[in-house]
């Protein structure tokens, strides 16, 4: 349904967004992660064409924001991160500007409005003026405006940044709602948001692509589990890398080897293993029972772990815009 | 089209939501109302000398009330436009509905086009207030109606001109004021330029007065509808508006 490759996104002096390429599949509800300034609204900029890309390519339901942009912008719904309302409009009186600005006809357009009005719980406030509402009054409305023509992809920038628990409940259970026949992508810098309303995550650093993955996956993989490149060599020629790579995975506790590089017959390796369990000294008998050489065997810091700790860390702090994470970058 | 009107009738509205149209229509007509009255009261008191000298000669009310009443109607308009247009864009980008705007299913020209006309109708409806006073005069005179029309029709073209500029400063920036103040700043000038090249014979000269908005009103005022005046007119129109869509183009790659 949405298809990105390769975007990058410049400004005059930063890099917003760093060759990014993912895939959302429809009827899916993707979220979309990472810390403040990340690039996550720079992406979304771009998928629903407020934003041209600076290279690489986004297309939504096979049309090209670029040379398709009126086709994109039909099948899009969008809420930027601050609702875009015109304060000196009544409720219905703004969805049914929304609705007819989205192509609905004049015909449809009463019931259309009342149907989201309805699906939003937005009964009670349809002849009050925007300007009066409620912060979480205010983001239904903006909810309201992005399902009005019925889009086949939603996107959502931080959907419930601001509200209060409860609203925050009502949000979740009005995305999942919709999800099925609509493909959404929302964004959000917290973790929690990601596991309560989202199937899959793409979760993006500092304009980078950092990991795409089933939520129950990436949860699995990440919590508390360990991370080791080792490099094997043989004595005798080159080792078969499918054979390493089988020997590596019956150790016990590893749950995932990926082989990362081969050069002069020398095979480097990283492993994961599962929550809680130390498999480096397991590994290493393996290897060298096998008659190979264990030339190097090292902790690897995972990348996203750190993201995924820091974003653990935004959620329970105090709503951070700049939490720590000069971590990730000292790493590397 | 469609979508024209739609963003056209919205902004429209808009300006009676907010105190903006009421306040423009009633600064105009008081002060119109003024002149005006002065210029009504001016004519019949030398009516009633003429008369007392015995040498009553024919006087038009055309020339001594409606041309100069029209003439500062669209000198008041010169100083209320940038009230007008000022927050036409720049009050979208400072608020992000522009991202509603460009996100939608909606080509940039319409979006200009929608916000422009907005702009003229209630254009039209402060000029329409001086209709009071005109009818007053046709009510208990005979004045002459063809070069009403004109004046009228030079009004709205040079109203147009002044609202294209205007729209233009307003997507430029996201601070309102700052649009109302360079608006305000270059229709002074446009005004100035007359004053200042109406004496001269140099090319420079030349050139400022043909740019001048004003001097190409003067023949509308006098009732002459000449093709260069409209030709200039337009071009004017259209030359500003061009330069709204492409600095509305670079809202998004300067973004």
């Amino acid at each position: 349904m949405i298809k990105v490759e390769g975007l990058t996104k410049r400004y005059a002096r930063t890099v917003a967004v760093d060759n990014i390429s993912f895939e959302v599949e429809k009827g899916t509800i993707v979220g979309f992660l990472g810390p403040n300034g990340a690039g996550k609204t720079t992406t979304m900029r771009v998928l629903t064409c407020f934003l041209p890309p600076t290279e690489g390519t986004a297309s939504v339901a096979g049309f090209d924001v670029l040379e398709h942009p009126m086709e994109v912008k039909r099948r899009i719904g969008y809420l930027p991160e601050t609702p875009p309302l015109y304060p000196e409009m009544e409720v219905s009186e703004y969805l049914k500007f929304v609705g007819r600005l989205k192509g609905i006809s004049s015909t449809d357009i009463a019931k259309r409005v009342d149907e989201v009005a309805g699906r939003c719980a937005l009964g009670d406030v349809r002849d009050k003026l925007i300007a009066k509402l409620s912060k979480g009054f205010r983001q239904r409305v903006g909810l309201a405006q992005a399902i009005i023509h019925n889009p086949e992809v939603l996107i959502l920038d931080e959907p419930t940044s601001g509200l209060d628990p409860k609203q925050i409940i009502e949000i979740r259970e009005l995305l999942k709602s919709l999800a099925g026949d609509h493909t959404i992508i929302l964004s959000t810098h917290i973790l929690s948001e990601v596991e309560h309303s989202c199937e899959r995550v793409i979760i993006i650093n500092r304009g980078k692509l950092v990991a795409i993955d089933s939520v129950a996956n990436l949860t699995n993989r990440l919590r508390g589990s360990e991370a080791v490149a080792l490099e094997v060599e043989s004595p005798a020629g080159h080792p078969d890398p499918t054979e390493v790579q089988q020997r590596l995975e019956v150790v016990s506790g590893v749950s995932r080897v990926v082989m990362k590089d081969s050069r002069n017959g020398r095979l480097i390796f990283e492993v994961e293993s599962l929550q809680g369990r130390h498999i480096r000294a397991e590994l290493a008998r393996t290897v060298v029972n096998s008659g190979w050489n264990l030339n190097e065997l090292r902790p690897v810091g995972l990348s996203l772990e750190d993201i995924f700790l820091q974003l653990t860390a935004t959620e329970k702090g105090a709503d951070g815009g700049n939490a720590p994470l000069e971590v990730e970058g000292a790493r590397k | 089209m469609k979508n024209i009107l739609l963003i056209c009738f919205k902004e429209f509205k808009g300006y009676f939501v907010s105190p903006i149209g009421y306040a423009v229509m009633a600064m105009f007509s008081l002060i119109l109302g003024a002149v005006f009255y002065s210029q009504t009261a001016n004519m019949v008191s030398l009516g009633f000398r003429s008369q007392m000298m015995g040498q009553s000669q024919p006087m038009s009310v055309n020339d001594f009330v409606i041309r100069p009443v029209l003439d500062f109607a669209g000198t008041i308009m010169l100083f209320l436009m940038p009230m007008i247009t000022m927050r036409l864009v720049a009050e979208e980008k400072r608020t992000g509905t522009i991202e509603l705007l460009l996100t939608s299913p909606v080509r940039d020209i319409e979006i200009i086009l929608g916000k422009w006309f907005g702009a003229v109708l209630l254009y039209m409806c402060v000029l329409g207030m001086s209709l009071l006073n005109i009818a007053m005069l046709f009510m208990w005179g005979k004045p002459d109606l063809k070069p009403v029309l004109a004046a009228y029709l030079g009004l709205l073209l040079q109203g147009g001109c002044l609202l294209a500029i205007g729209i233009f400063v307003s997507t430029t920036t996201r601070n309102q004021i700052v649009a109302g103040g360079v608006t305000f700043f270059v229709s002074l000038l446009l005004w100035l330029l007359k004053y200042f090249t109406e004496f001269g014979s140099t090319l420079i000269a030349q050139v400022g007065n043909y740019l001048s908005i004003v001097t190409h009103m003067e023949n509308f005022s006098k009732g002459v509808i000449d093709s260069r005046d409209l030709v200039f007119y337009a071009s004017m129109i259209f030359f500003w508006l061009f330069l709204t869509l492409r600095s509305m183009e670079s809202l998004r790659w300067r973004a």
